[in-house]
């Protein structure tokens, strides 16, 4: 299962806080977490992760600063803030919000449960 | 062995890869190095994961994306990063921003050593409305020195090289001040105006230091000179508004600012202005496109068909110049300006793309450039007698000449150049090369000229 490229664009924002929230990340470990929390079905180009963290730190939801890394070289650390924290808990609402209503429909629909139905993929 | 020589081959992918990145306009140096650790803990893992490394550097390149797609997300999150910003310099390691910093310190205490020198005189006496002739004269020396010194300082020149430069500074001072010029005489406005020439040329060697010897070099004073003209004229204008405004509002309060503004102001800002606009066009030659050439492609087309125009109008009308006095300084401008265009637009053009329509348009204005110069030339020859050999038409014919020897042979090797016989480069090398000769024309004229014509 591929998810749409505007799921992922409409999603980062809130994994990336959401990653941040547990604790002060750098892009690769941000990846690697995106990776096993979706157990994989989260693909991102891991070079797109770096300006939707610099859009969250433009925006003031994070806030960066170079430390040394274990192998010496300097490695960008972001931190999240109060603000980007009442921005994750707005997002979380609102997440929240879709899943209740697709939920609500899935129920209602008689309709094969997509996951374990043969998809017509590259057909 | 294998594994040294791996690492090797590693580090310089890696090298090739950032260098790759850092010439994309929205992505800076601190990006880079963010993006870069991230493709080498990613190495790192795959790497442990049993990978090669060449291996694992391709699958890191493969994860990181498409680099165009990459640089138009960041140029989307950064689109004030697509205008070169000129004030906020994109130096971001500490030692290159510590050394812009230095360099803008340099700069502004050079500026203000103009300023002070500027106003030296006036403390012997010497005042800018009754001693024209002295300030006019040296006006050259109270800032160029300080220009050459900061160049000097910044390509840390030899010692012998130094003492030539300030020789020839010497030199300059004792000729301007040593004739007994006439007051406000011919003699003297020549120096006033040649000095400078003179001695701009012993600015480019302090500014292309040990390259003055290439034709590199020199063309990267010649696009030095261009940008610093064009930024001396902005600051200017800027200098304008804000006189505007303080008189406006001075005169609100019913003070007059104009002395001040004659006396200090104006010769201090201009002074100043130079070595400003020097450190900006040195500090952000990468930053900002330059402007010059910009302009030069922009008139080049105009020029020439003002000029076709005008050769047409006087074939078809069978009209003559009309012999004024000042026809002669009129077409010296013209040929000053053909040349700044051919100057700008070599500067700015690869060497090795092929003749284009471009090219063909900077033969024509080259051309109708000489020919309109001819027949000024021819028009003046019959009448130079009549209007006698004063110092002004002598020191006009020779820039006349210099100049239509500089353009015949530009159009030539041009033409070669469009015919496919002979290659751009040796238009640039002969530009560059010729660049002495204009140094040399004004030392003449500022040493030869008023001991020859008595001081007048």
């Amino acid at each position: 299962m591929d998810i749409s490229k505007d799921l992922i664009a409409a999603s980062s924002t809130s994994i990336v806080l959401a990653i941040l929230a547990e604790e002060d990340s750098y892009g690769y470990a941000i990846l690697k977490r995106v990776r096993e929390a979706s157990g994989g079905h989260l693909e991102w180009t891991d070079g797109m992760l770096y300006p939707v963290l610099h859009r969250l730190e433009r925006l003031g939801h994070v806030k960066a600063r170079w430390e040394a890394a274990d192998s010496g070289r300097r490695r960008k650390y972001y931190r999240i803030t109060k603000q980007g924290a009442a921005q994750l808990a707005d997002e979380r609402k609102q997440w929240l919000a879709v899943d209740a209503t697709l939920r609500g429909i899935w129920r209602t629909l008689v309709l094969p449960v997509p996951a374990s139905a043969p998809l017509p993929r590259g057909a | 062995m294998s594994a040294r020589g791996n690492a090797v081959s590693l580090e310089e992918q890696i090298d090739q890869w950032r260098s790759y990145l850092n010439r994309r306009q929205a992505i800076h140096s601190v990006d880079v190095a963010e993006l870069e650790d991230h493709l080498r803990t990613q190495i790192a893992g795959l790497s442990e994961a049993g990978l090669a490394a060449d291996e694992a550097f391709l699958v890191a390149v493969k994860r990181m994306g498409d680099l165009d797609a990459l640089s138009r997300e960041f140029a989307r999150e950064h689109s004030d990063r697509l205008w070169k910003q000129l004030v906020v310099s994109p130096a971001d390691t500490g030692a290159s921003q510590a050394a812009a910093r230095t360099d803008a310190i340099v700069a502004v205490c050079l500026a203000v050593a103009a300023a002070m020198a500027i106003k030296t005189p006036a403390l012997f006496g010497l005042q800018l409305d009754t001693d024209t002739g002295f300030y006019a004269r040296n006006l050259a020396l109270f800032v160029l020195p300080l220009l050459t010194g900061y160049f000097a300082w910044k390509r840390k020149l030899s010692p012998r090289t130094l003492i030539w430069l300030a020789a020839a500074f010497v030199a300059a001072a004792l000729f301007a001040n040593a004739y007994p010029f006439a007051p406000l005489g011919y003699t003297l406005g020549l120096t006033a105006l040649h000095l400078p020439i003179a001695l701009w040329l012993v600015v480019g060697i302090a500014y292309a230091g040990s390259r003055w010897s290439e034709a590199g070099g020199r063309m990267d004073f010649i696009r030095f000179s261009g940008e610093l003209f064009i930024y001396f004229v902005l600051i200017a204008l800027g200098g304008g508004v804000l006189t505007a405004f303080m008189a406006m509002i001075f005169q609100a309060a019913g003070i007059d600012v104009e002395p001040f503004f004659e006396s200090w102001l104006l010769p201090c800002g201009a002074v100043g202005a130079v070595i400003i606009a020097s450190w900006l066009v040195e500090a952000k030659q990468s930053v900002i496109e330059n402007m010059a050439p910009v302009l030069a492609r922009l008139f080049t087309p105009l020029f020439a068909v003002v000029l076709v125009v005008f050769l047409g109008t006087l074939l078809w009308t069978g009209r003559g110049v009309d012999i004024d006095r000042n026809l002669l300084v009129a077409f010296d401008l013209l040929l000053v300006m053909v040349l700044g265009l051919l100057l700008y637009s070599i500067s700015a053009r690869d060497p090795r793309v092929p003749p284009g329509v471009y090219d063909v348009m900077q033969v024509v204005l080259l051309v109708s450039a000489l020919l309109a110069d001819a027949v000024a030339l021819w028009a003046i020859a019959a009448r130079i007698s009549e209007f006698g050999f004063s110092p002004n038409r002598v020191a006009a014919l020779g820039e006349n000449l210099i100049l239509l020897v500089n353009l015949a042979w530009s159009a030539w090797l041009y033409i070669r150049f469009l015919r496919g016989q002979g290659s751009f480069t040796s238009l640039e090398h002969w530009q560059t090369s010729y660049l002495p000769v204009y140094a040399a024309w004004a030392a003449i004229v500022v040493i030869v000229f008023p001991p020859v014509f008595g001081f007048v």
